[in-house]
């Protein structure tokens, strides 16, 4: 660790806790301020969802009772345009990028009206929330020549997208290190302590002092939050996904559960499990996951699938994120959701902002911790 | 609910053997395997293959037409070209086995013990252009001629290090096969550091049958040691072979190149049902960790033969009767009527393993041959280059797993086998830790690849047990 | 490249790219394809190289062909059969479409 003397003592100006999507996201976002930032992670194994997440930039039904959610998930999606082509352009990685809209598959006319119900309501509950189309088998076909009989309708939003989430993980790595933010991994955190100037962070790498400190550590939010005063009760939620071997381009859309990648792969997820910390997979889950793709997909059959995986969401006891400023330990900051590749944008750019200037502004407050004060801490 | 009270996966000699046992012992046993009739890799073609019923491939192989027969005599129900998915233990104790037996079709076997006995594989030998069609590996080259009676003509060219380099060379010799040249690219150091085990080896049967080897070998082929840098040549197939002794370097032309760069442990079977398992410095392998029986940190998870650690065919005979003493013991509490016979095992498990140490530390890899330069292809599934994961280590990915997410190594079809030894090698290199240390990627279900419909298929026939096999079991010869 | 070192018992007829050939009955598919003259069998995934067989039993997913209109299956661990139709060259598989109209 090369410590920078300039900087009153303190060995960056922010320490971000994490190396995850959300964690890089901010990390990058920061020190485009001009900050000098230092990343701490966890080693090799961890419970990263950044390596297990689906790819989805997405919108569509999110926030079905939560308007601000939902305002601020397409505020994310109207800003990833701009966000990748950054990115991009800073790393030069193809992310593969499309926002060509995104659809859910019904496959009962009960389960088609219902989301059509829940996406209405949403969106008269005012301005910024996202369009939608209701699509009946005939435009389901159109859209997905694939598609198969079993399918009676879906609807299709227009803000929806996806992209390549394992070379988003390492562009924004790379874009991070490209402004002199410095990565350290094998840094796991133990402590957190007030300094008279910021904070003194130790754990497996030693001792690193920070003016101020960002928790963007997923499902160690829980453990890391308390040492600054913040209660953050994530909980781990497993989703399985099964990944095929590369084939030809068939699929012009993703969906909320399946969706083909630049590389020809196509991913099927669609579980959502209490497990607590177990990431493994279970044959029954994933025979009900690929029985469903199927019925949508028929010819998805002789796909072979060369990987399967457990994912840790990192979930809330409401489903939504966690935007907080400590009040105990000023200069302290804590973020959290599951929908990190989404939120990305928002992240380099809005939260990286407010964090940096200390300004908190309106569209956060709705994500405060307090809401939480009654929920005890898991495990 | 039927359940079994034995899986075995795997029908080389310590699938069949452990069958054998088992069955003898009175328990139910179900046998998998890829294959299409009993012997694995080893004993290829012991029942229906080009030299069945010979002594053309030496008396080691006739050896395993005895235990296929016996085997058969069993009587244990075997699944042939079935492919295992996942292996699950469930909350009562006894595992589910997810096992793709045919077109569309899985099924979920449920068994109170399992057997893994999954055998070796041939270390990757990653070298500049060994991804070219006419480049294959030794052990390729021995299965076409145990199972079709098929061999490479042309110039051909023998590239690496281990006893199987030798065996082969030996076959060809002995069956009029000619064999341009020999490269032999084991370390100069590698003398040195087996002479402390030489007296293991000198009362080992490889004593006698490694001289013989040699001398076979020696006579037919042109033998050229101490070679660093092998790449094959070719645009669309090889064409030729250059390599580098001392300062000279050296082009031959090839039609075929063989290489070999010794056998390591199948885990991913192991791995992924939640064994531990544990760098092995001297065989530069991760192998699972065992107690004498084979039983793994998984109870009722057993290895038995060289998926738990090379041993060779006899040593995997001796381990899969231990390991079957050990299910019964497990499930009946006693290993039989008669304990001598495990005793009689256990004494033949360490006379086959003798000598091994002798020949791990002749004929270990060298350093630059498995930490290949930047432009050599390591994933080739993913075709990711030995300099893509340095740059990946060096952006601070200090593990596998990280390497994975950042280079997609490992993320195809072949599931890390063919680049996960190499990936390791190279992080530990770049960072200066042990390959204990660094461990290996995460293995996870299928096992092997299978199609969405037969992953689908594991609800309609989870608890059932077949009752069909998918293919024929008896040879068909 | 590679030559018959015993006469097989019997001969049956695979199609290959559309083409028929006689090999040997029961014979590993990667072999005959061998014998046959193909060796490389496919296009790697991201790069379009030609891919031969390599491992020779089931680890490598090199040797991946078209067997009966199933994309992708290894050559290496199936025997040929009276009338199998082969398909090489393949890179990127096209699943068939087996959607009823």
């Amino acid at each position: 660790m090369s410590p920078a003397p300039e900087r009153s003592g303190n060995d960056c100006d922010v320490a971000v806790i994490g190396g995850g999507v959300v964690g890089l996201s901010l990390a990058y976002g920061l020190a485009k301020t001009g900050l000098a930032v230092t990343i701490l992670d966890e080693g090799d194994i961890a419970h990263r969802a950044s390596r297990g997440n689906f790819g989805l930039v997405w919108v569509q039904g999110k926030g079905l009772d939560n308007p601000d959610y939902a305002r601020w998930s397409l505020a994310s999606a109207r800003a990833w345009p701009f966000f990748a082509a950054e990115i991009e352009a800073v790393t030069d990685t193809a992310l593969s990028y499309e926002q060509r809209g995104g659809l859910m598959a019904s496959l009962t006319e009960d389960d088609l009206d219902t989301r059509c119900n829940d996406l209405r309501r949403l969106h008269n509950r005012g301005r910024d929330c996202a369009d939608f189309e209701r699509l009946d088998a005939g435009g389901m076909k159109r859209l997905l020549p694939a598609i198969g009989p079993d399918v009676v309708g879906g609807t299709f939003c227009p803000h929806d997208g996806h992209v390549n989430a394992l070379r988003l993980f390492n562009a924004l790595h790379a874009a991070a290190a490209s402004l002199g933010a410095i990565y350290r991994p094998n840094a796991t955190v133990e402590a957190i302590d007030r300094l008279p100037d910021g904070f003194s962070i130790t754990g497996a790498a030693g001792e690193i002092r920070a003016g101020k400190v960002v928790l963007a550590a997923g499902l160690g939010n829980a453990r890391l939050g308390p040492m600054v005063g913040i209660h953050a009760p994530v909980r781990p939620q497993r989703g399985q996904i099964l990944v095929t071997e590369k084939l030809a381009h068939f699929l012009d859309y993703p969906l909320g559960t399946i969706r083909q990648t630049d590389e020809g792969g196509v991913m099927i997820g669609d579980s959502k499990e209490e497990v607590g910390f177990d990431n493994g997979t279970r044959h029954d889950v994933l025979a009900g996951i690929a029985a469903k793709a199927i019925r949508i997909f028929p010819l998805l059959a002789q796909a072979q699938v060369v990987r399967s995986w457990g994912a840790l969401r990192v979930m809330t006891p409401d489903g939504y994120p966690i935007y907080e400023r400590s009040v105990t330990h000023p200069g302290a900051y804590l973020v959290t959701c599951h929908s990190g590749v989404t939120l990305a944008a928002v992240h380099a750019s809005h939260v990286a902002g407010m964090i940096a200037s200390g300004d908190w502004l309106p569209d956060l407050t709705p994500f405060a911790a307090g809401r939480f004060a009654d929920v005890p801490s898991p495990g | 609910m039927t359940r079994l009270d034995l899986v075995i996966v795997g029908a080389g000699p310590a699938g069949l053997r452990a069958a054998v046992e088992a069955a003898t012992g009175g328990l139910s046993v179900m046998l998998v395997d890829e294959g299409r009739e009993p012997g694995g890799q080893i004993y290829r073609g012991s029942e229906s293959g080009a030299f069945a019923g010979t002594a053309k491939l030496g008396s080691d192989y006739a050896a395993g037409a005895v235990l296929a027969a016996a085997f058969r005599a069993s009587g244990v129900e075997a699944l042939f070209g079935a492919t295992v998915i996942q292996i699950e233990r469930e909350a009562d104790g006894s595992f589910s086995v997810s096992v793709a037996t045919g077109h569309d079709k899985a099924v979920v076997v449920r068994a109170r013990a399992v057997i893994a006995a999954t055998g070796a594989q041939e270390r990757p030998f990653p070298i500049d252009g060994w991804t070219l069609p006419g480049v294959m590996t030794a052990g390729a080259a021995q299965t076409m001629l145990k199972a079709d009676g098929v061999v490479p003509d042309g110039p051909v060219v023998l590239a690496g290090t281990g006893p199987l380099l030798y065996l082969l060379a030996a076959q060809y010799g002995a069956l009029g096969v000619a064999i341009d040249t020999l490269l032999d690219t084991a370390g100069p150091g590698n003398w040195r550091r087996a002479l402390p085990h030489v007296a293991g080896f000198l009362t080992s049967r490889y004593a006698f049958k490694g001289l013989g080897l040699l001398g076979k070998a020696l006579a037919a082929t042109r033998i050229i040691r101490g070679v660093e840098a092998v790449s094959a040549i070719g645009d669309t197939r090889l064409s030729a072979v250059t390599y580098r002794k001392g300062a000279t370097e050296r082009t031959i032309p090839a039609h075929v190149l063989l290489l070999h760069h010794g056998v390591v442990p199948q885990i991913n079977l192991t791995w992924s049902a939640g064994a531990q398992h544990r760098w092995n410095a001297a065989r530069l392998a991760f192998e699972p960790v065992r107690d004498a029986s084979g039983q793994t940190d998984v109870p009722g998870l057993f290895i038995a033969g060289d998926s738990g650690g090379i041993g060779g065919a006899q040593a995997a005979e001796a381990e899969g009767a231990l390991a079957a003493f050990g299910v019964l013991r497990m499930l009946r509490g006693t290993a039989g009527d008669d304990d001598r016979i495990e005793r009689q095992w256990r004494r033949r498990l360490a006379v086959s393993l003798r000598g091994r140490a002798f020949l791990d530390a002749l004929y270990a890899p060298r350093q630059s041959h498995l930490c290949p330069p930047d432009e050599v292809i390591v994933c080739r599934c993913e075709e990711v280059t030995a300099g893509d994961i340095r740059k990946a280590v060096r952006r601070g990915a200090m593990g596998p797993n990280q390497v994975k997410a950042f280079t997609r190594a490992g993320m195809g079809p072949c599931q890390s086998r063919m680049c996960g030894l190499t990936t390791v090698a190279i992080i530990a290199e770049e960072t200066g830790l042990s390959p204990g240390d660094i461990g290996h990627m995460r293995l996870r279900a299928p096992v092997k690849p299978v199609t969405v419909a037969q992953i689908a298929s594991l609800s309609e026939a989870d608890e059932r047990r077949p009752t069909e096999s998918p293919s024929a079991t008896r040879p068909c010869k | 490249m590679f030559r018959r070192l015993v006469e097989p018992a019997g001969h049956v007829t695979v199609t290959i790219d559309g083409r028929p050939f006689s090999v040997a009955a029961g014979e590993t598919l990667s072999t005959a394809l061998l014998l046959a003259g193909f060796a490389g069998l496919r296009r790697s995934a991201r790069l379009g190289r030609e891919r031969g067989p390599f491992c020779g039993m089931g680890v490598c997913f090199d040797c991946l062909v078209t067997i009966d209109g199933a994309a992708n299956r290894q050559a290496c661990l199936v025997r040929v059969r009276d009338g199998m139709a082969v398909q090489t060259g393949t890179r990127l598989p096209a699943l068939a479409d087996t959607v009823p109209e």
